[in-house]
C-alpha cells in the first residue's frame, strides 16, 4: 500500500464549471483529468498548489485549499513530517525540495526599523531633487597617480557599475527555461544592471547581452571556456549557495536536452553533476589560485566575484576571500532559493543573511580591508525595504532571485525539482516554456526593479541621503525591535528608542 | 624559436610574452613554479624548462605546452583544446573538468586526476598517464578518455576510489591485475575497438616518451566504463 | 549623557577670514563677526581657531588640553614627558566671566617628539603626534587634547561664542587666519571638548548642519586608524580631510571634490578629462561622500576653505576685500567687520571656495 496524503485539495464549483477542459490542459502535474466516463476528476495528492488552473480557469470555478482532511492533530508529529516519512519509506530517497527555507524562522529584516529626518536635518524630495541609486562594485584603488602637470591621472579600475543596487542572482539555463533567461537578460540590459548565468553556461543567443551578464564558474565547470569567460562583464566563482551550503548540484539527465546540453557542453541525457567542492580549491590559498587563473585567462580585465553561502564562520571566510584577489563577495543567506536542494539541507544549514552580512561588514572594517571588496547580499530580499536594510547593514548591492521569478509568474509552489513548472519557468518542456513570453517577462522585471528603486529613493530621501553609497554601512539609520542584546550586537545597531 | 630566461619573470609576465611574441615557438628556461602559464592560450607552441606552476594550461584553447620537467597542481584545469606534454610527474587534480584537448604525463599523477572530465560534440578530452595515478582517478568522469600506461609495470597502477561517480567516458588501464569493479562502473578486458580508439593517443604518447608503440599496446589492459549516464536517478524523492 | 556616549545633532553658525598676505589681526574682529549671529547658537558651545599665533614656537606642536582634575593632569604630563620634548608649558590665560562656568583645567604645551621615540616608532613626526593625541584622548580618562597643530590653536568652551572669545582673551592673540563657531546642540552635552572647532594637527573644522552620511563616513574612516570618540560630524569631517590630504596626498580642492562630488548625471555631461577625474574619485572614494546639509569652514596652515553640500541645504556667504577673504553663515557676520567688501557672493552647492596664503613674503 502506498500512502499519498494530499496537502491540498482542489475545490471545483460545479455551478460555475463549464467543462471546457482548460484545467486538464494547463496542469502538467496531472491533477485534473477526465475519467473513462468523461467526468472531470482530480488527483489531489499530485497538486503542488501552483495556482495555474485557478488563474487560467475562464469560469473562475477553481480554488485550491489546504486539505480539510486532517491527520490526528499533533504539534510535534505534524502532517508534514509524517508525509515525508511515508515518501522516504516508499522510495528510500533523499527528500528533494525547491526554493528557500519555508519554516517559521526569525526574519531580522522584519525586526529592523528605518530612520527618517525630522527638524535637525531635512528629508529630500526624490521626485524633484536628485537621488542617486547608481552603484559601482569592485576594489577601491586609492593610490593617487599624478600626471606631469600635477593633475590626478584617473586610473581605470576593474569593476562593475549599475544604475540600481539590484542584480539578478545566478539561475542556470537548465534550472530555468530559455524564455526565463531571455527575460532576465533583456531586463538587465534595459535596467543597466546584471543578470547571472548560473553554472549552466551561456546560450549563444545571449552573448549579445554580455555587458549585462555575469558568467559563473562553478565546480562542474559546465560551459566554461575562454570565450565564455570573456563574454561577460564579470566572472563569479560559486563556492556555495544559501539554499544548500556545502553540497553540489545535480541536473538530472532528462533535463540535459537540446540547447541545455549544447550550452552546458555535455551530451544529451547525461547527468550534470556539480561536485560539492571545487576540486582545485581545498584551502584559501587555492581560491587565490582560481581567482588568479581566471584573471590570467581574461587579461585582468574582468572583476571576480566569489559567491559563498552564509555559514557559521562567514566573517573570517569573507576576510580570507577579500585577501585572495576577489573584487566582490556575494553572500547568500539560508533563506535563499534554488531549483532543487535536499529538503534537510535547505531547511537546516546556514545562517540568516542579515547576521552574516553585518558580521562580515564589521569584520572587514575591523581588519581595514572593507575597501578591497564590494559585498552583494542575497538570500530572500523580498522588498525594497529589505534591500535598504541590507545596504545600511553593509551591502553594496543585493541579488534577487526568487523575487525575480515571482515577477515572471512564479507562485512559489516549491516544486521546481519536478521539472513540470506550469508557469514555464523551471521546466524545459516546450509545451510549458512557451507559456512564458520573454518580452512580457522582461517588462514585468523592469517594472519590479523600477518600483523598488522608486521606493528606495523615497526611503533614502526620508533619511536625507541622496547617494546610495553613503547608505552603505550607515547603521545609525537602523534600529532593532524586539531583538536581544546579542542580536543587536551582531547587527551593530541600537534598539528602537535608544 | 624565441627563448626567454624565466628565472625573474612572474607567470603573468610569461603570459604577456606569449601573447605578444611574434614567433609561434617560444621556450622559457629556468621556470620554477610560475603559475597560470598558457592560461586561455590559443595557437602558440610553448616549451617550459623547469617546474610548471599550479593551474598552468587552464582554459587552454589550442596550441601546445611542453614541460621538460615536473608540473604542480591543477594542470589543464577546464582545458578546452590543444595539447600539454609533461615529461615528469604531475600534481593533484590534473585535467580537472577538461572538455577537450590532450594531456600527456610521462610519469605519475597525484590525487584526483581527470576528475569531472566531460565531452561534448567533437570535443573529447584525453589524459594519458605514463606512470601511476593517485586516488579518485576519474571521479565524476562524464566523458573523455583516460589512459593509464603504467610504463613501470606497477602491479596496481590505480589508487583508491577510482571512477567514483563515473557516468561517462572511458578509462583504459594497462595492468596485469584486473581492477575491482566499482558501483555503477563495469570493468572488462580491453577489446579491439578500444585499441582502435586509443591508438592515436598511445602512438603520440610513445613518441613523446620514447617508447616502442607495439610493445606497449600489446600489453594486458582493462577498460572501466559507466553502466549508465544517470548514476543518481533513484537517489531522490520529490518533496 | 556626555558627548561621545550619544550622538547629538546640532545647528550652528560659522564664520572665518584669512589675510592671504599673512598680515596679523587680533581676535576681537572674529568675535565681533560671530557675535552678530547670536541667534544661531544656544549658548551650549562656542569656539575659535587661529593661525599664526605662536610665531616664537612655530616649530613646536602646540597642545591645548582640558583636564578634569590635577591627578589626570599629572598622569597626562607623565605620558607627554615620555614621548615629547616639552619646551614650554603653562595655563592658558583666561578672563573670568559669569557667563562661562564649570571650567576645566586648561593647559598648553609646546612640544616636539623625542627623537629616540620617534625613530623607534617608525612613524613620521605628524603621525607620531596624532597617535599620541589619540592615545591621550582615548585612554586617559579626564584628559582631552583639543588642539595640536603648529603655530595655531583652538579655543573653545560651553557658552555663547562671543563670551568664549572674551573668556580666552582672544583680543590678545594675533593671527593671519581665524575661524569661529557658535553651536546649537539639541540637548545639553555640558562638556567643553564637544564644542567646535574640531582640530587635528593644523586642520580645524567648523561646521553647520547634520550630515546624513555620518555613520557610513565614520565606519569608513575608522578603518584607517581614526577613532570617532565624540560622534560628531565635525570630528568625522576633520578626519576625512586629514586622511585625504595628509595620508592619501590629495590637495584640499581634490578632497572637496570627494566629499561633495558632483551628481553622476552632471559628471556624464562633462568633458572627458573632468569626467574621468570625477568618475575616478566617486568610484574609489565613494564612502567619503558627505550627504545631508552642511556648510563647512576648514582652516589649515596654508589657507581657508569654505564649502557647502551639493544640494546647498545650508547657507554660506563669501566676501573679498583686498587680500582678505571672508566666509560666514550669514552676510551680516561679514559686514559686521568689513562694511565695504570688494565682492560678496554665495558659492554654489558643492563648489569649494579656496583661499590660500601667499608664500614667499
Amino acid at each position: 500500500m502506498e500512502y499519498r496524503p494530499a496537502r491540498f485539495e482542489v475545490l471545483r464549483n460545479m455551478d460555475k464549471c463549464n467543462g471546457c477542459n482548460r484545467c486538464v490542459k494547463e496542469c502538467a502535474c496531472g491533477v485534473h483529468y477526465r475519467s473513462d466516463s468523461g467526468k472531470l476528476c482530480t488527483r489531489d495528492y499530485a497538486c503542488v498548489d501552483c495556482q495555474r488552473c485557478v488563474e487560467t480557469c475562464p469560469a473562475g470555478a477553481l480554488k485550491i485549499a489546504l486539505n480539510r482532511n486532517t491527520f490526528h492533530p499533533n504539534d510535534n508529529w505534524s502532517e508534514r513530517y509524517i508525509g515525508e516519512i511515508y515518501k522516504q519509506a516508499a522510495t528510500g530517497g533523499v527528500l528533494l525540495s525547491s526554493m528557500g527555507n519555508p519554516n517559521p524562522m526569525p526574519s531580522y529584516f522584519d525586526r529592523i526599523l528605518i530612520n527618517a529626518s525630522q527638524v535637525t536635518n531635512p528629508p529630500i524630495d526624490p521626485l524633484r531633487e536628485p537621488m542617486e541609486t547608481k552603484i559601482t562594485l569592485g576594489r577601491r584603488d586609492r593610490e593617487i597617480v599624478r600626471d606631469a602637470s600635477g593633475r590626478i591621472a584617473p586610473k581605470l579600475v576593474r569593476g562593475l557599475s549599475a544604475d540600481v543596487p539590484i542584480l539578478f542572482s545566478a539561475m542556470s539555463y537548465g534550472s530555468i527555461s530559455y524564455n526565463a533567461h531571455a527575460a532576465l537578460a533583456m531586463a538587465a540590459k534595459e535596467l543597466n544592471t546584471y543578470y547571472n548565468t548560473g553554472e549552466g553556461g551561456l546560450h549563444k543567443d545571449f552573448y549579445a547581452y554580455g555587458d549585462n551578464t555575469i558568467v559563473q564558474v562553478a565546480s562542474g565547470r559546465f560551459g566554461v571556456h575562454s570565450d565564455y569567460l570573456n563574454a561577460g562583464a564579470a566572472i563569479e566563482i560559486k563556492m556555495g549557495q544559501g539554499a544548500k551550503p556545502g553540497i553540489g548540484g545535480h541536473l538530472p539527465g532528462e533535463k540535459t536536452v537540446g540547447d541545455i546540453s549544447a550550452t552546458r557542453m555535455i551530451p544529451e541525457g547525461s547527468d550534470a553533476i556539480s561536485p560539492a567542492p571545487h576540486h582545485d580549491i581545498y584551502s584559501i590559498e587555492d581560491l587565490r589560485q582560481l581567482v588568479d587563473s581566471l584573471k590570467e585567462a581574461t587579461g585582468h580585465a574582468k572583476p571576480i566575484i566569489v559567491k559563498v553561502a552564509a555559514v557559521h564562520n562567514i566573517a573570517v571566510i569573507a576576510s580570507g576571500i577579500a585577501r585572495s584577489g576577489a573584487d566582490i563577495i556575494a553572500i547568500d543567506g539560508y533563506r535563499g532559493g534554488t531549483g532543487a536542494a535536499p529538503t534537510r539541507i535547505r531547511d537546516n544549514v546556514g545562517i540568516p543573511i542579515e547576521l552574516a552580512l553585518a558580521s562580515v561588514d564589521s569584520r572587514l572594517r575591523q581588519e581595514g580591508i572593507r575597501d578591497r571588496v564590494s559585498l552583494i547580499a542575497g538570500g530572500s530580499i523580498r522588498s525594497s525595504a529589505d534591500m535598504i536594510k541590507a545596504i545600511a547593514l553593509g551591502a553594496d548591492a543585493v541579488y534577487i532571485g526568487t523575487a525575480a521569478l515571482c515577477a515572471l509568474g512564479c507562485h512559489l509552489c516549491r516544486s521546481c525539482q519536478q521539472g513540470k513548472c506550469n508557469w514555464g519557468i523551471a521546466t524545459q518542456n516546450p509545451e510549458l516554456t512557451k507559456r512564458l513570453d520573454p518580452e512580457e517577462g522582461a517588462r514585468r522585471l523592469v517594472n519590479l526593479v523600477s518600483a523598488w528603486t522608486h521606493e528606495a529613493e523615497e526611503i533614502m530621501g526620508g533619511m536625507g541621503i541622496n547617494a546610495i553609497e553613503v547608505l552603505r554601512g550607515n547603521r545609525l539609520m537602523l534600529r532593532g525591535i524586539g531583538l536581544t542584546e546579542t542580536e543587536l550586537r551582531i547587527l551593530g545597531i541600537s534598539h528602537a528608542g535608544e | 624559436m624565441a627563448i626567454y630566461d624565466a628565472a625573474s619573470l612572474s607567470g603573468r609576465e610569461i603570459n604577456e610574452i606569449i601573447k605578444k611574441e611574434m614567433d609561434a615557438k617560444i621556450t622559457f628556461t629556468g621556470v620554477n613554479g610560475q603559475r597560470f602559464i598558457c592560461d586561455g592560450m590559443k595557437d602558440k607552441l610553448v616549451t617550459v624548462d623547469g617546474v610548471a606552476g599550479n593551474a598552468s594550461g587552464a582554459y587552454m584553447d589550442s596550441g601546445e605546452l611542453s614541460v621538460i620537467g615536473n608540473a604542480q597542481d591543477a594542470i589543464g584545469d577546464t582545458m578546452n583544446g590543444g595539447r600539454i606534454f609533461i615529461s615528469g610527474r604531475c600534481g593533484d587534480a590534473t585535467g580537472y573538468a577538461m572538455r577537450g584537448g590532450e594531456i600527456y604525463v610521462g610519469k605519475d599523477v597525484g590525487y584526483r586526476a581527470g576528475i569531472h572530465m566531460k565531452e561534448y560534440g567533437d570535443d573529447k578530452p584525453v589524459l594519458v598517464i605514463g606512470g601511476i595515478a593517485g586516488d579518485f582517478l576519474g571521479e565524476y568522469q562524464a566523458g573523455g578518455l583516460i589512459i593509464v600506461v603504467n610504463t613501470e609495470r606497477a602491479a596496481c597502477p590505480l589508487g583508491e576510489d577510482y571512477a567514483a561517480g563515473m557516468h561517462g567516458g572511458k578509462i583504459v588501464v594497462f595492468t596485469d591485475c584486473q581492477p575491482a569493479p566499482r558501483a555503477g562502473v563495469q570493468v572488462r578486458e580491453v577489446a579491439a575497438r578500444d585499441i582502435k580508439e586509443i591508438e592515436e593517443y598511445m602512438r603520440r604518447f610513445c613518441t613523446f616518451a620514447s617508447l616502442d608503440y607495439s610493445s606497449e599496446i600489446s600489453r594486458k589492459a582493462y577498460v572501466l566504463e559507466p553502466m549508465g549516464r544517470n548514476p543518481y536517478k533513484r537517489l531522490y524523492v520529490n518533496n | 549623557m556626555l558627548e561621545g556616549q550619544v550622538r547629538i545633532p546640532s545647528g550652528c553658525a560659522v564664520s572665518g577670514f584669512i589675510n592671504k598676505d599673512r598680515t596679523l589681526t587680533d581676535g576681537s574682529r572674529i568675535i565681533k563677526s560671530i557675535a552678530c549671529m547670536h541667534d544661531r547658537s544656544n549658548g551650549l558651545g562656542g569656539g575659535f581657531a587661529a593661525y599664526g599665533i605662536y610665531p616664537e614656537y612655530k616649530d613646536y606642536y602646540a597642545l591645548h588640553v582640558f583636564y578634569d582634575n590635577s591627578e589626570v593632569k599629572a598622569e597626562c604630563e607623565k605620558f607627554l614627558d615620555k614621548h615629547f620634548d616639552i619646551v614650554n608649558l603653562s595655563k592658558i590665560p583666561v578672563r573670568k566671566t559669569p557667563k562661562i562656568t564649570d571650567e576645566p583645567l586648561i593647559w598648553r604645551y609646546f612640544v616636539k617628539p623625542l627623537p629616540t621615540k620617534l625613530a623607534s616608532s617608525q612613524l613620521d613626526e605628524k603621525e607620531f603626534t596624532v597617535k599620541c593625541v589619540f592615545k591621550i584622548n582615548s585612554y586617559i580618562d579626564g584628559a582631552y587634547v583639543f588642539s595640536c597643530g603648529k603655530n595655531m590653536g583652538a579655543f573653545k568652551a560651553v557658552g555663547y561664542p562671543e563670551d568664549v572669545g572674551e573668556f580666552y582673551r582672544l583680543d590678545e592673540y594675533e593671527g593671519y587666519s581665524w575661524i569661529a563657531h557658535g553651536r546649537y546642540p539639541t540637548n545639553t552635552p555640558g562638556w567643553w571638548g564637544g564644542a567646535h572647532p574640531f582640530c587635528l594637527l593644523d586642520i580645524a573644522v567648523v561646521h553647520n548642519g547634520e550630515i546624513s552620511s555620518y555613520d557610513a563616513n565614520r565606519r569608513e574612516i575608522e578603518m584607517f586608524g581614526y577613532k570617532c570618540n565624540l560622534q560628531t560630524d565635525t570630528e568625522a569631517i576633520t578626519y576625512i580631510f586629514d586622511y585625504l590630504v595628509r595620508k592619501i596626498g590629495m590637495s584640499y580642492k581634490e578632497a572637496c571634490d570627494v566629499i561633495a562630488a558632483p551628481f553622476w548625471n552632471k559628471i556624464q555631461a562633462m568633458d572627458k578629462a573632468d569626467r574621468d577625474y570625477y568618475n575616478y574619485l566617486r568610484r574609489n572614494f565613494d564612502s567619503l561622500l558627505i550627504t545631508g546639509p552642511f556648510s563647512l569652514i576648514i582652516g589649515h596652515e596654508g589657507g581657508l576653505i569654505g564649502i557647502n553640500d551639493r544640494l546647498k541645504l545650508r547657507s554660506m556667504v563669501v566676501a573679498e576685500k583686498g587680500n582678505t577673504v571672508y566666509m560666514a553663515s550669514e552676510e551680516c557676520a561679514i559686514r559686521a567687520i568689513e562694511s565695504n567688501p570688494d565682492v560678496v557672493y554665495a558659492p554654489k552647492g558643492g563648489q569649494p571656495v579656496i583661499a590660500e596664503v601667499e608664500y614667499g613674503i
